[in-house]
């Protein structure tokens, strides 16, 4: 298996794509560093840049590289090789290749300019996202028969994990004002592993000090050494379910 | 080898293959013929295991082809589009393949590789090359594990005529050591000289399975592509291709590519 991941990945390395994504990365963290004299500045306006920079990536280009390998996926499963096998080995050399991508481009500025926890958190955050959207554009993609709807299919998801749902949640907060919610905001939070990774970095900064009860409970939770279990959990949930939903579905699928 | 039993695929309402029942030995050249849109290449995947049916049994070698990969270890394919990764280097390929199927040194067959010249492009990457080239690289690829069964879908379309007549003779070489082979194809004159059985679908229906030799004996034809023809006329399968198909052939035998 591993044999064929590392095709993969040495053919995306290669691509002009993913070097454009890891210079704009890199780039954007440097100049972020030097340009705020507070390193824990840089770092909460980098990963405003990075929740929404990251999951898009990774969803767009994961689904062209699917349907442009559609024709190789197809020459592979001619060969002596489980689907299974064929599939993870994809999500691993696209995984592998974007996750090598974000912590060159940003692992290597946040480890020269703020190297403590709250970088780390950054770092295993973006790491996540990505496989968790690597993971998610794999399904749509083979969920979905044609490039186009496949890509759009990508793109509504990512607008809802960005977007659409810190919108429904704010409703909910709204309308809800009069009930205690810090707990339900705690499971809405996880539902999303975009929020999810937005309050664990969030809440290892100063910034959470001025969110008042709710800040201090998170803070509580979170910091301890369950919160982390809790997100750690939580992020290889949103990996794994949908590879093996992908699965599933591209065992029985023609081709 | 292969034999396959009241196979049926449906795309939607669709039929693309019909109860098909059929049974390939060694050493036959199978031409698997039909207008587009006929089931050949479903046929095909369903034999690969790319496309699953909905019902019938698919056995080879006597086993029931079931999800296991491993039988495939004995067949080369070449498919009709053949697209890999734009970096990849064409050497890249080649080594890949031999690294997943991890065959002995002494039964690798590069006679293609050289005969084609693609080991001079051994370090190009693959979106550079033109769409003959890439059919020539599918070409090697499907011989180059020397295996027992070779299903070849449309092989000889996009190849130059110096091309296409290598890659003949190296079927006809396999054809030799008691192989199996699929040909899928519209060029009937290419198959004339490589066919032994002739296979022919319509509308996902096995219309008839035939040995060359009682079909040029039922026409009174010599040629594959008139034989095929009066038979088709005959029960009014579908005049349209045929009429195509002559026009194809009266190219071919037109003054400018007669050599």
């Amino acid at each position: 298996m591993l044999k064929l991941s590392k095709y993969v990945f040495y053919d995306i390395v290669r691509s002009k794509v993913i070097l454009a994504y890891t210079a704009f990365l890199f780039l954007v963290s440097f100049s972020l560093f030097n340009m705020e004299e507070n390193s824990s500045k840089a770092i909460l306006s980098l990963l405003n840049i990075i929740l929404i920079v990251v999951p898009l990536i990774s969803m767009i280009f994961t689904t062209i590289h699917y349907y442009n390998s559609y024709e190789f996926i197809e020459l592979m499963l001619s060969q002596p090789m489980s689907r299974r096998k064929i599939l993870l080995s994809e999500y691993g050399g696209v995984s592998l290749s974007l996750v090598s991508s974000f912590l060159i481009g940003v692992g290597i500025p946040v480890l020269l300019y703020s190297p403590d926890n709250v970088g780390f958190s950054l770092l295993f955050t973006g790491t996540s996202l990505t496989l968790v959207f690597t993971s998610l554009a794999f399904l749509t993609s083979v969920k979905a028969r044609d490039k186009a709807r496949g890509i759009g299919f990508a793109l509504l998801l990512w607008f809802y994990f960005a977007l659409i749902y810190d919108g429904l949640i704010l409703l909910v907060l709204f309308n809800f004002s009069d009930y205690p919610l810090e707990k339900a905001t705690l499971v809405l939070s996880a539902l999303n592993p975009i929020d999810l990774g937005r309050i664990s970095i969030m809440l290892k900064m100063d910034v959470s000090a001025l969110m008042g009860y709710t800040g201090a409970l998170y803070k509580d939770f979170f910091g301890s050494g369950s919160g982390i279990l809790f997100t750690v959990g939580i992020m290889l949930l949103w990996i794994l379910l949908p590879l093996w939903w992908a699965l599933r579905i591209f065992r029985k699928k023609d081709l | 080898m292969i034999r396959i039993e009241q196979l049926t695929k449906k795309f939607r309402k669709l039929f693309a293959l019909n109860d098909i029942n059929a049974q390939f030995k060694k050493g036959q050249v199978i031409s698997l013929i039909g207008p587009n849109g006929s089931g050949k290449t479903t046929l095909i995947k369903a034999i690969l295991g790319m496309v699953k049916a909905d019902g019938g049994k698919i056995y080879f070698n006597d086993e029931l082809i079931n999800g296991d990969p491993s039988y495939r270890s004995q067949i080369g394919y070449m498919p009709q589009i053949g697209r890999y990764p734009d970096n990849m280097r064409v050497g890249q390929l080649f080594k890949m393949l031999r690294n997943i199927r991890k065959v002995p040194e002494d039964k690798i067959d590069e006679e293609l590789i050289i005969k084609f010249g693609l080991k001079q492009i051994f370090d190009k990457p693959m979106r550079t090359l033109s769409g003959g080239t890439r059919q020539k690289v599918s070409a090697a690829l499907a011989f180059l594990f020397d295996t027992d069964v070779l299903i070849l879908d449309e092989p000889t379309a996009g190849l130059d005529p110096l091309s296409s007549e290598i890659l003949k003779e190296k079927i006809l070489k396999e054809k030799s050591k008691n192989k199996l082979i699929l040909i899928t194809s519209h060029i009937l004159s290419d198959l004339d000289e490589l066919t032994t059985h002739i296979m022919y679908l319509q509308e996902g229906k096995l219309e008839f399975f035939k040995e060359i030799g009682q079909l040029r004996e039922e026409t009174g034809e010599l040629k594959l592509g008139k034989a095929i023809a009066r038979i088709m006329k005959g029960e009014k399968f579908d005049s349209e291709w045929i009429d195509k198909m002559f026009e194809i052939k009266d190219e071919k035998n037109s003054p400018l590519r007669s050599e």
